[in-house]
This record gives structure tokens, sequence and C-alpha cells, in this order.
């Protein structure tokens, strides 16, 4: 008895180091307003709030959303908080989304960010706990292993993950919100930045970002009267998922998880896709560090298994060499990440491109997308499916 | 089988069909988070006859500032073992409002039953610190006040208000613990009377000890079933009837500290006046908020109140909450009630509330 829903209106803010100008509920109020005003809304018609971050220790607030209920209209209202690790984003919009789904609410807003710059994320990732060794090394020390182990699986050249760094990085000059604005972004100037974790360089790692992203989910009806109130289009929900899978055991493939394969499997199958690469005209996928890319590529079944790099390397995925799929038009995790908000923002994209609203990034006559976002050590997904077109 | 109640139009009938919490206890040293969960959610499965691979579902509630550490759900889900992989979701809320997401997917119709866990350990930290680092992060936790001191304030404009003596929370307390007697999950309880409670010392006027909860070590685990799903589960399953929750501002001197809107909001939305009410489970840390929640859901004298002793016998963190629905679900199982009412809080003074009427046929 799952009810049709579409993104209605849409805000972001312009992702900074640090936006010191802002509080924390000045920040998430900026991409509130925004999005209201893109449905042609206001606080008064909002009938549920959803937020999302990630770790608090991320600004140094525990469950910040307390304090962010006057700011974000939701005195009176249910507010409700997910957190998810890195896949938050997404799955707070998923979790908004039901809220609709389920014929429970009209209009719910739902919000996501991080303030980088309040707190230190390497620090709040490496605070000792009884018994288990420290994650000193942060993020990219955690996952470049595994990025090696995909290379020496798949056989890719050691210039791939170099190339995506430069294809979201030439992405993002073409949205104003994106963080890192990199003119003279070349292979060069990637291969030349320091080594970090080998094989990645300081530039095929994502930034620390202020930002926040928000939505508002409509129902059916709601959407008949935004678009009649605004002229502009909705972005219909065709498909949601969600997957989580241990973070540690004997045997897991951390390379190509099944969970985020079984994720894709439940999404595919509700949106009625059984080629993606085909049936998909962009998709906007977590990408912090540029390996990423040719192992998602195979994970989400756009390509066999090791032929993600091939896809890559003849410029598949970029919208400057005119690929057939592109990902990460915005620029991408790559170019700005608010981690609370990065998979939001993923989310996000798809909908402004299939609403036509995606400006300079836009790509050409877009009807259906897919929004992925992954978390902890990619044992946590989601994902949805945004089309022009109603399910 | 024997039907369903009565539903707000649209809605599938859910029902509460499994509930297991911990020993609550002061400091549980020898286990750690996920070791605390693993009888707990063995428990919830095994008194039913199911295991994880019945579940479509999971949906857990914790915080990261308890343990002191990032990502402290990720870890517990090896309680669960979720291989092949699950759909998954995690709040950063008590785990009453992880039960609200799970009863929102299976109101859609794609799954029939959902798994609901909770965890909070009071004890690695200072709680009366920690809790300060919840409020408005410019103008009021770097004046570190600590959840019992903003009580106090709440308990003193009570008493101001007319509406309320010190003599109320201590006969609230002494019934409570007396209630716990009988509650073998229960941490403080004992029979003492209101007089000689009123003999305690302050902790924060005009809170005496008394009118405080205990420091909990706990967690608990809940299975939700929707129509007959819930009926090969549960001989007489706690079919939710309505479940709302609402939220008021954060700024304590923008509220009237001794009444509690949201609670007020979510119980109409949730139809608790619309039948008799044989018990209610209150979430009431402090005893003084039991008599601002009476008032918010507008409960008759008849009406039981926290039979098992309340948040005032035991208050694990991020769990209380879920506890308060799990117990109401157990009087509908043993016929003790036929119609129950849930409420979880968070938030400093009462902030946000959610309201969970349960009915059994």
């Amino acid at each position: 008895m799952s009810e049709r829903c579409a993104v209605i209106g849409i805000g972001q803010t312009v992702a900074k180091s640090k936006r010191e100008d802002v509080s924390i509920a000045g920040l998430v109020r900026e991409a509130a307003v925004m999005a209201l005003e893109d449905a042609g809304l206001s606080f008064a018609d909002i009938d549920a709030v959803v937020v999302g971050k990630a770790p608090d220790m991320f600004e140094g607030v525990m469950m910040p959303e307390l304090y962010l209920a006057a700011a974000l209209g939701a005195v009176g209202k249910p507010m409700f908080r997910v957190h998810t690790a890195g896949s938050v984003g997404g799955s707070t919009a998923i979790v908004a989304a039901h809220l609709v789904a389920s014929g429970i609410h009209q209009r719910v807003l739902t919000v996501a960010f991080e303030k980088q710059s309040d707190s230190d994320a390497m620090w709040a990732l490496s605070v000792p706990q009884p018994f288990s060794s420290p994650l000193l090394a942060g993020a990219g020390g955690y996952f470049a292993p595994i990025i090696r182990a995909y290379m020496h699986r798949s056989g890719a050249p050691r210039d791939t993950g170099m190339k995506v760094a430069v294809k979201d990085r030439l992405h993002a000059l073409k949205n104003p919100y994106a963080h890192l604005h990199l003119p003279d972004i070349s292979l060069k100037m990637v291969e030349d930045s320091i080594m970090l974790w080998d094989p990645l360089h300081y530039l095929e790692a994502c930034p620390s970002s202020d930002g926040a992203a928000a939505m508002i989910i409509g129902s059916e009806k709601a959407a008949a009267q935004a678009t009649s109130d605004t002229g502009r289009p909705p972005a219909w929900i065709h498909g949601m998922a969600m997957r989580s899978e241990p973070t540690m055991f004997a045997g897991r493939d951390q390379v190509n998880p099944q969970a985020g394969r079984d994720c894709a499997a439940d999404l595919y199958r509700q949106a009625g896709i059984s080629d993606p690469r085909a049936d998909f005209d962009m998709a906007e996928v977590y990408v912090p560090f540029s390996w990423y890319e040719p192992m998602w590529l195979e994970n989400l079944g756009f390509c066999a298994e090791g032929d993600g790099w091939k896809l890559t390397e003849a410029g598949a995925t970029s919208m400057i060499e005119g690929g057939d799929i592109p990902w990460n038009c915005s620029g991408g995790v790559l170019s700005s990440n608010p981690i609370g908000a990065s998979g939001m923002l993923r989310f996000l994209e798809t909908a402004l491109q299939v609403r036509g609203m995606a400006g300079e990034h836009q790509v050409a006559d877009a009807r259906r997308a897919l929004g992925q976002a992954y978390g902890g050590g990619s044992q946590f997904f989601a994902m949805w499916v945004v089309a022009a077109d109603k399910p | 089988m024997s039907g369903f109640p009565e539903l707000t139009s649209g809605h599938r009938p859910v029902g509460v069909v499994s509930f297991a919490q911990y020993d609550n206890v002061r400091r549980e040293d020898a286990h750690n988070e996920v070791e605390m969960l693993m009888p707990v959610v063995a428990e919830v499965f095994g008194s039913i006859g199911i295991t994880k691979d019945d579940v479509g579902f999971i949906c857990s509630g914790s915080t990261d500032y308890l343990v002191g550490g990032p990502f402290s759900f990720v870890t517990a889900l090896d309680a669960v073992g979720v291989w092949p992989p699950r759909a998954e979701s995690h709040v950063e809320m008590d785990g009453a409002w992880a039960l609200y997401e799970a009863w929102v997917l299976l109101q859609e119709g794609e799954i029939d039953a959902a798994l609901v866990y909770c965890f909070g350990r009071s004890s690695p930290g200072d709680l009366s610190e920690i809790m300060a680092l919840q409020l408005d992060p410019y103008y009021m936790a770097p004046l570190w006040p600590d959840p019992t001191s903003l009580a106090a304030l709440q308990a003193q404009a009570l008493i101001d208000s007319g509406r309320a003596s010190e003599s109320d929370f201590a006969a609230i307390a002494s019934r409570a613990r007396r209630s716990a007697l009988a509650n073998p999950k229960a941490q403080l309880a004992y029979d003492r009377s209101p007089e000689e409670l009123l003999g305690e010392d302050y902790e924060v006027a005009p809170l005496r000890r008394h009118a405080l909860p205990p420091l909990t070590d706990g967690c608990a685990a809940v299975v939700l079933a929707a129509g007959d799903r819930a009926y090969e589960l549960c001989e007489r399953p706690a079919f939710i009837t309505g479940i709302d929750h609402r939220i008021e501002t954060h700024a304590i001197g923008a509220r009237d500290l001794t009444r509690s809107p949201s609670t007020q909001l979510a119980g109409e939305k949730a139809g608790v006046a619309t039948k008799k009410v044989d018990q209610a489970e209150l979430h009431a840390p402090y005893a003084h908020q039991e008599m601002i929640l009476v008032d918010a859901l507008n409960l008759s004298d008849d009406v039981a109140l926290s039979p098992s002793g309340g948040a005032l016998a035991a208050n694990p963190m991020m769990s209380a909450g879920l506890i308060r629905i799990g117990e109401s679900a157990r009087a509908i199982w043993s016929g003790q009630a036929d119609r129950a009412v849930a409420h979880a809080t968070s938030g400093p003074c009462l902030q946000q509330n959610l309201v969970c009427v349960l009915e059994g046929v």
C-alpha cells in the first residue's frame, strides 16, 4: 500500500572549509529555507522533520537535532534523527520518504549536515576504545588496502584513480555549490600531490567541508500542488533500499561487498532496472576516494566484475568527455564533503537532474538517475532511483 | 486468531509480539554493549521461536556520547549478526523512536516483522557532564547545566504553579519503588513511606534523592509483527492502535516547564482518550515529571501508573522509552490490561515525547 512520493523541493548550502559566518542552526536553516522556497512552501506546511548527520563528535554536540528543533520549524511536530555512518544522508532521505510512502504524512522536510570545522573529524574517528586498536589512520588509511586489493584483483592501471580525481574536479567547476574549484586540475597535478595512503594521493581524497542539504518529500497530491504553484516538476521516487552487513568476519569481501550488491538488486527490482548502464541517464555515487568509482561501477552492476576501471579509463563516466553514463556531475564527494550531508547531496543531485534543474552540470534530457551512499567500512548502503516520470 | 482492534483508516495492524531486556544494573563492568545485547536479542527471538532470518527490517537506537566513541551502533549490530546482509537502520534516539521507524515501514506492507533494539550504559562516563553536551552548544552547554539541575528548575516551577508539592513527589517515588518490588528487572525497588522519603536530603532543591532516577546500564529489544503474522507469533499481540511523537523548542526559557504540550498533542494524535485506559507506562525519569505527563495525557485516577516502577526503578539511557512499550505489551499479553499507554521522552525537561497506545483483542 505504498503511496507515490516525490522530491518537490531542494536546497543546499555552498560547501566550504569553514562556515564561520553561521551557527549550526544557521547552516541547516539556510538549506531548509531554500528547499521550502523551491517547493513554494513555508515551515507551516511541513508535517514532520527528519534530520541526519554523521557522528555527533564531528561537531561536539550530542543529539544536536534537539537544539535545532526551532531553527527547522519542528516545534509541535514530529522530529526524527537518523545516524547510519557515512550513508546517513541517503538513509535520512529514505526514512523521510517512507513517512510519505506509508501515507502518514503529506510533506516532510529532511535535512542533513556536517559542520566539520566546529571539531576535528580525525580526532573523533580516533578516540581510543577499550580492547580495540585505534583507527589512527582515518578513513583513507582504512580504505587504501582495500583499494590495493581491488587493483591486484582487477589488474587496473595505477592512473585510474587519478583520472577520477581529475574528472570529478572538472565536473565541480560546473557546480557553484561545490567546495573545491580547481580550474588547473590535471593528472600531473594529482600525481605531484603528496602520497597519503598508497595508492591515494592527496588530491584523490575528499575535502573536509561545512555544509547542509535539504529536501522536501511530498505525496502525489503535494507534488501536483507544488508544480502548479511553482511551475517546477517533481522528481518521482521509483525505489529505495538500505542494506547492512557485519564490519568484520572471515571471508568478507570488502572490495565488492555483498550488502552493496543486494541493495542494488532490491532497488533495481523495485524500479524495474535490468541494465543499469543503459537504463540510467546519470548517477551520483559516494566516491570519497578516487578508486571507489571503478569499484562501485562493478558493485552497482554497471559492468562485469573487474571491468569498472575500463569504463573510467574510456571516459564513460565523464560528462566532459561525453560519456554515456556520467557519474557525479556535481563533482561528487571528492569535491564537497560535509560528511553527514554527503549522502543526501548524492540523492539531491539525482533529483535536480531529473527535474532539469542542475544548471551547468545538467545532463541533457536526464529522465532517470541513481543515487547511492555508503558508510562505515563499506558495510552500510543506501540507494534510490528518481525519475521525471511517475512510477 | 481473533481479529484486530479498530485502527485509524488505512493503517495496518502491527503488534508487539516479543520483548526482552537486560538486567538493569548500576554498573556492567564485565560485558560491553555487544555482549549485553547478545542474550537480549537471543531471548527476544528465542521466546517466540524465530531467528534474525524471519524479520524484514532491523532498527536500533543509541547515542555515541554514552560510549565515548563514534559509530557505537556499528559494532552493536554484531549482536544480531547481519549475514546475509539485511535492511537495517539506526536512530540517534531512544529505542521507542526506532520502533516508530519500524512501524512506519511495516505500514507499507512489504515486510511482516521487524526487530527493534537499543542500548545505553551510564557507567562509563559522568552522565551529568555528558548530558550537558546535549544542550544548545552556544548558549547552554558552556555553562554545563546537569540534567538534575534542569529538572529541579522544572519541579520548582511546578510547585510555584500551585499544582504540586514535595510530598506529591515523595508519594510518586514511594509508589513507583513499591511497584518495582514485583519487577524482577528493576534496579531500585523498596517499600518506604513518603514521610520517610521526605527525610532525605536535597540533591538539587526541591528534588530529594528519591525523586531522581537511578543510573543504569541496560538494553532492550522488541519484535513487531503485522497482520496475521502477529497471531502466528503471539497468542494475544499488543496491537499499536496509535503512535505519534512531537517536539518542543529546546530553549527551556521559552517553554512553560510545568506543561507538556508535545505529550498532549502526541496523545491526542495517538487516540489515548478515545477509549478507557487500563494502565500507562510513563517515561518520567524525575518523579515530578509523572504529574506533568498525567496532566498532558488527561489520565483519570483509575489508570494504573507505571506498574513496572517506570524510569524511577531503572533508567537505561536510550532504552527506558522502548522498555515502557515492552512493559505495556507484556501487560496486554498477560491479560492484566486490555488497553495500555506507553510513553517515551528525550531532551531536557521532557522536550520531546512519544505516545504509543497498545490494545489486545
